[in-house]
């Protein structure tokens, strides 16, 4: 296999000295965590290294040696160069070369026991693939598929393909609090030393925003044991349902706008019941050319015109209050805006209240006819229902019970349009307000289950969230080591959407649109607030 | 090393596959599809321009005009954003995996990377669709549960479909590379 050497972009520029990091034998990779510059004394590197080891689980190396000159290297740093392999044995042994300057660079890589002679090492070809640690440090990889055994903490550093090279970067995170620029033992060089802010207000910005952000996530660990990303997510969208809603608020209480709503109101109101009448009326003489069964017509037709006129009588009675009413619900905007487009919603249903009424009489009325109908045409055809066994089984009907059957069943199949027609336009004004309500719903619904930190960081820090990485191959020159630089691939939106989205609220309606319409036929009552899993009438 | 040859799609169109090999171990191809043809986009132009002057004559409202417009210019940035593919590209290197870049019109890159150890074998499949019979490159990828069964096929070059020719070029540079990589491979 290719020897793999990660190497960070940042270390690039640092002097020449040792390589630290980790190796990976099932990949053939060498990731270089940073370099340690001369001088040194060895015994303080290897117990830095095993301290470094204790505190983050992965383990840490001497990976091999780096050196950047200016010119043709002398013999002696190549003598103790290669000097140093001895005193920090590792299997195969590193060593990068850079002129200053120039852009090729040359790599060994060096085994002590190869399979020829022994004493002489033997080489393999090498690949350096450069990152960006600070990126690499900060990103969460997203693995296409969640396989079954990622439930589990993991305690050491994973093997896995790429997830091995993030996983040893980021859990690598104290062997990047002390840096060159350090009083130490061990003077190290990793992405900390590229260059620590140039602004001290921002600076003074960081220092003070630790405490801060860890009482914010202290209160939100309270409310929920999510992870991160979770619990900003659901932060965020509070705070924009709250701003959102105060800014309803504010425009409601200017110029006195609940004033005019409410002024509005009552107009609206009777309209309503006026078209209503209109349309009772229109159903009460040939609608669309049909003809009706008089006498249930008239029946009908009063009875609900009857019932809208009590309902304007009520709406009149309280009209001197619905200002003051008014005004106290728009202050629940304050809450939020889901507060508000929630209560919207109750309201619109509390008005429609005598069209829900319309549509239950018609489709009980409807109901009753189905069932008579069908219990009748069994009759018909010489068959009874068996209430024990949930089944049609045949029976022998008197010749009496026969003919006051027929006799009902004719009255019913004539009665049958009229019926029908209230039924229909009921339902259909009924189903007009359920998806107004529905509609909604859903904007409540997506007010809060949109990750809208995710999606903020997608779009200002594409490289926390990592789908993958990709690579380029940087300039080749022959007989030199191949060169490539290994980006990271953000996640793309949709997935972005689809991992972070938060639990909706659950209003999926109980019914697929085909039991929707079983139910709408043979007139049983739509209840569309029941969720799944409720317990049955 | 570097060298282009010109082939064809499909539907007859000329490709023009690049191929590059930085090293025994590293290869990457590039096929080009024709570009976006200006009679076309003429066309197309004419027909929307047209079709709104038309309605303009019957409704004598000059939104309209400025409708078409606008709809033209949105939807030719559209289409050279998110459908107009100008190059595709797939670059394998041994024992690190195989990186497939779909380049738009607009510049836009879309890239995909499939490790080495998930990658089982590089194929050339035959598929029919209504009256043709098309060949294309396909990966296939190992399930991670079970490494003998094939948990997904993805396929390669999808905008620029080229004709067997060219697959073939691709697929055996590509199997020197795969068979160098099981041959040295650590991992059963």
């Amino acid at each position: 296999m290719v020897l793999k050497a990660f190497f960070p972009t940042c270390c690039t520029l640092a002097d020449s000295g040792l390589l630290v990091g980790r190796w990976i034998p099932e990949q053939s990779s060498a990731v270089v965590l940073a370099v340690v510059h001369f001088p040194f004394i060895p015994i303080q590197v290897k117990e830095l290294l095993a301290q470094v080891q204790q505190a983050s689980r992965v383990g840490l190396a001497v990976l091999g040696t780096w050196c950047h000159h200016q010119q043709e290297p002398e013999e002696s740093l190549g003598h103790f160069l290669e000097g140093l392999g001895a005193i920090f044995s590792h299997e195969p042994w590193l060593q990068l070369c850079r002129e200053r300057g120039r852009k090729f660079w040359s790599c060994k890589a060096t085994h002590q026991q190869g399979p020829g002679v022994p004493g002489v090492p033997s080489k393999d070809r090498v690949m350096l693939i450069f990152y960006d640690q600070r990126k690499v440090l900060l990103s969460h990889l997203h693995p296409p598929t969640v396989l079954p055994d990622c439930q589990f903490g993991e305690v050491t550093a994973s093997t896995e393909g790429l997830a091995a090279i993030f996983d040893t970067v980021s859990r690598s995170e104290v062997l990047f609090c002390k840096d060159q620029f350090d009083e130490g033992p061990v003077r190290l060089s990793h992405w900390q030393s590229e260059g620590v802010e140039a602004s001290i207000l921002v600076e003074l910005a960081k220092q003070a925003s630790g405490p801060v952000c860890l009482l914010v996530a202290y209160l939100l660990s309270l409310v929920s044991a999510a992870s991160a990303c979770r619990k900003a997510n659901m932060l965020v969208s509070m705070l924009l349902d709250v701003a959102l809603g105060l800014t309803l608020l504010s425009w409601l209480h200017s110029s006195n706008r609940i004033g005019h709503l409410a002024d509005a109101l009552i107009p609206m109101a009777d309209h309503v019941a006026e078209e209503l009448q209109h349309l009772l009326q229109w159903l009460m003489g040939a609608p669309a050319g049909l003809k009706m069964n008089r006498a249930l017509d008239q029946v009908l037709g009063r009875f609900f015109l009857y019932h809208i006129h009590l309902w304007i009588s009520y709406i009149h009675l309280m009209s001197p209050f619905i200002e003051r009413i008014l005004w106290h619900v728009g202050l629940s905007a304050c809450l939020g805006l889901t507060v508000a487009l929630s209560i919207l919603s109750d309201i619109l249903a509390l008005l429609t209240f005598h069209i829900y009424c319309f549509y239950v009489y018609g489709a009980r009325l409807y109901c009753l006819k189905i069932c008579g109908l069908s219990s009748l045409w069994r009759l018909f055809r010489g068959k009874k229902w068996n209430v024990l066994r949930q089944r049609v089984d045949s029976c022998s009907y008197d010749l009496d019970q026969l003919f006051i059957g027929t006799l009902l069943f004719t009255i019913l199949v004539f009665l049958l349009p009229t019926t029908a027609l209230y039924y229909l336009v009921f339902t259909l004004l009924r189903l007009l307000v359920v998806t107004v309500q529905g509609l909604i719903h859903l904007l409540v619904d997506l007010i809060n289950s949109l990750p809208l930190y995710s999606l903020g960081l997608r779009l200002c820090r594409p490289y926390r969230l990592a789908a993958g990485v990709k690579f380029r191959v940087l300039e080749h020159e022959a007989g030199r080591p191949l060169r490539l630089m290994m980006q990271i691939n953000p996640l793309p939106y949709s997935r972005v959407v689809h991992t972070y989205r938060m639990a909706s609220c659950g209003c999926h309606p109980k019914h697929s649109w085909g039991s929707l319409c079983r139910k709408l036929f043979f007139g049983e009552l739509i209840y569309p607030w029941k969720q799944r899993g409720d317990k049955q009438d | 090393m570097e060298d282009e040859r010109s082939f064809s799609d499909i539907c007859g169109g000329r490709l023009a596959l690049q191929r590059r090999y930085y090293s025994p171990f590293c290869r990457e191809f590039c096929v080009s599809c024709p570009r976006l043809s200006l009679r076309s986009l003429t066309a197309v132009t004419c027909t929307v321009w047209l079709a709104a002057y038309g309605l303009f004559t019957l409704c004598e409202n000059s939104m309209i005009l400025s409708a078409a417009i606008f709809i033209t210019l949105l939807g030719l940035l559209g289409y050279l954003h998110f459908v107009k593919i100008d190059q595709e590209t797939l670059l394998i290197i041994d024992s690190l995996g195989i990186q497939m870049t779909s380049s738009y019109a607009s510049g836009k890159e879309n890239t995909t990377f499939i490790e080495m150890g998930k990658v089982k074998d590089i194929v050339i499949n035959e598929a029919i669709y209504m009256q043709k019979v098309i060949y294309y490159l396909c990966i296939l990828l190992k399930d991670p549960l079970e490494p003998h069964k094939i948990s997904q096929v993805v396929p390669v070059f999808q905008s620029a479909k080229p004709r067997l020719d060219c697959l073939i070029e691709v697929y055996k540079s590509c199997q020197e590379v795969l068979t160098h990589q099981k041959a040295t491979s650590t991992n059963p």
